[in-house]
């Protein structure tokens, strides 16, 4: 048994370094050192986000952590399992879900498919034919199960990864872009069921590259760009490291002339956009820090005719652009 | 165990079975094979046992033709496809997830195997008379096992070296004359000998030829499937190796 103070994954100093070779002969190859020194911990029952621009390393990452890459330098944990040296006890614990539309036999049926991999996974024999209902029921295949994959649209392709991931109940889960593909109401059904199984105990280690899916699921987040962890906390703790205070949005008819130029010039502002949206102009206005520029705003904009005006934290994706944009 | 190799390998028979177009390749290929090795065989005048003997052997290069190309190939098609990693992933040994896989095709060569003999029936008239029905099909049986365990060391290779589908392909034809498919063993020279015995199908071949003449084949059986048996230790013991060399080199992905 894992000790309750360790972490379920426990990540020190990653390297990976990959070689590309170009022709048989001339050994003259390109380096890239995507993963460059990452540590974090995720403890159990935590929703760990991991984010971070295309090519950034996360998903070299998570296949170290899963034992399908060899980390160059480092060290990694799962479970108290290290990814080297007991790669078979990580693997019969870790479920592993990714987008996209590889990764399933276009031959065989969707229930086949699950059939096939719950075999591979042992699940039970007794248990299987149960365990496969159930998952085709929770990602929405009833019906089309007998249908060959080849005929799946992407987004039910996907679902059939993330119910071919969940098979053998694993008790930590790494869910690489698993929302790519899915429709709206998809997408919110399958947060729905991530959120689920983490109050069922499961630890799950995500990437996406949509803000509203990282703040609205994970505990805690770790913002990674060229291969380094640049920011790490949960997304309230990112959203307060970013440089920017409220952020005011006004919409207004007829913007005045000269009057940005005051509204820029108003000390605790920092910046100011000017969008046209149809009739009207939208004014996003940041603040600084801890300022409060409501009321100098609105002065400078008297006798204008004004729409909606709303105040507004920064969000989560305004910290990752910050953050991201200055690695 | 027994029952993931037999749900895996009949889900495996279930994939490769359904095109189209393989389905008629591995009907044609035999065929051709048969066809070019009985009119050889007429035109030598051989009769009664040497042409029993001759279908014998031109089945089982049916079937060793059917693993040989594709079984290497076929680890490339699930890199390709994006599953290899997810069977790497999977709590089990790597080689015993070959064996459902390369004996699936096995067993679609073992199809090949009744065209054949067929085949040779119906349009050379040679008369398939079986000394000992039980003991022949029990020798198809273990020599279609042994062939796919065959495939699975050749398959091993290519976890790690994406190219190294070609090789299946090389050693399609030199096993033929190795396992004495076609020529007699005696006849090979006698440095090829040692290695005949060790490839698993020359034993089966025997075996089926015995019990197709009415002599014992047990001994021949027995040898088949330990030395079948030994190439499932080999290729844990290899494909443990291949699987780490893999992860090193990032190989299992195609990225
Ligand atoms: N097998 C490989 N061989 C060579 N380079 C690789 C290999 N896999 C990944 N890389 C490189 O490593 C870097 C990180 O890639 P990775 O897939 O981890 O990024 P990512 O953060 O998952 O990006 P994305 O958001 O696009 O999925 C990239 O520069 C990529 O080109
Ligand atoms: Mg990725």
């Amino acid at each position: 048994m894992v000790r309750v103070a360790e972490p379920v994954i426990q990540v020190d100093e990653l390297v990976r370094t990959f070689h590309t070779r170009r022709g048989l002969f001339r050994r003259s190859g390109k380096e890239v050192e995507a993963v460059r020194g990452v540590s974090f911990t995720v403890e159990r029952g935590e929703l760990f986000g991991l984010l971070g621009p295309n090519g950034a390393g996360k998903t070299t990452t998570i296949k170290m952590l899963i034992t399908l890459l060899l980390p160059t330098a480092g060290r990694a944990r799962v479970l108290g399992h290290d990814v080297v040296k007991d790669a078979h006890d990580v693997r019969g614990k870790v479920g592993y879900v990714f987008g996209g539309d590889r990764g399933l036999y276009e031959r065989l049926s969707g229930l086949d498919n699950l059939r096939y991999f719950a075999e591979l996974y042992g699940v039970p024999a007794r248990e299987s034919k149960q365990r496969v209902g159930e998952l085709l029921e929770l990602v929405g295949l009833v019906g089309r199960e007998k249908e060959r994959v080849e005929g799946y649209s992407r987004g039910m392709r996907q679902r059939l990864h993330i119910a071919r991931g969940l098979l053998h109940r694993p008790e930590v889960l790494f869910l690489d872009e698993p929302s790519i593909g899915i429709d709206p109401v998809g997408a919110r059904e399958l947060r729905a069921t991530v959120k689920n199984l983490v109050d069922a105990g499961t630890t799950v280690l995500l990437t996406t590259h949509y803000m509203f899916e990282a703040d609205e699921l994970c505990d805690r987040i770790a913002v990674i760009a060229q291969g380094r962890i640049v920011a790490q906390g949960t997304p309230a703790d990112l959203k307060q490291q970013v440089t920017t205070g409220t952020v005011i949005e006004i919409e207004i008819f007829g913007l005045p002339d000269g009057v940005l130029e005051k509204v820029r010039a108003e000390p605790d502002v920092q910046s100011v956009v000017v969008d046209v949206q149809g009739q009207a102009q939208v004014l996003t206005v940041h603040a600084q820090p801890g300022a409060d520029v409501l009321q100098a705003v609105m002065a400078h904009l008297e006798g204008s005719r004004f729409g909606r005006v709303i105040t507004r934290e920064p969000t989560l994706e305004d910290a990752y652009i910050e953050l991201v944009n200055a690695a | 165990m027994l029952r993931l190799v037999g749900v895996a390998w009949w889900l495996q028979v279930k994939m490769r079975s359904r095109s189209a177009f393989d389905g008629l390749l591995s009907l044609l290929w035999p065929g051709f094979f048969a066809t070019t090795i009985f009119m050889m065989f007429r035109q030598g005048d051989a009769s009664g046992p040497a042409l029993l003997s001759a279908a014998v052997g031109s089945s089982a290069m049916g079937i060793w033709s059917a693993v040989s190309t594709t079984s290497a190939f076929a680890l490339q098609m699930e890199r390709r496809q994006g599953t290899l990693e997810l069977l790497v992933l999977a709590p089990q040994p790597f080689a015993l997830l070959l064996v459902p896989l390369t004996l699936s095709m096995a067993t679609i060569g073992a199809y090949s195997m009744v065209a054949t003999l067929l085949w040779g029936r119906i349009a050379f008239g040679i008369e398939i008379s079986i000394a000992d029905p039980v003991a022949f099909v029990l020798a198809v049986v273990v020599t279609v096992f042994a062939i796919g365990m065959l495939g699975m060391l050749i398959a091993i290779s290519s976890i790690r070296y994406r190219s190294a589908w070609a090789v299946g392909s090389a050693l399609e034809m030199p096993v033929w004359l190795i396992c004495g498919f076609l020529v007699a063993i005696n006849d090979l020279p006698a440095w090829v000998r040692p290695l005949s015995a060790v490839l698993a199908p020359t034993w089966g071949v025997a075996a089926m030829r015995s019990a197709a003449t009415g002599h014992s084949p047990w001994a021949n059986l027995g040898w088949c499937l330990l030395t079948a048996a030994s190439y499932g230790v080999i290729a844990v013991l290899v494909s443990r190796w291949m699987v780490h060399s893999a992860r090193a080199n990032a190989t299992l992905a195609l990225s």
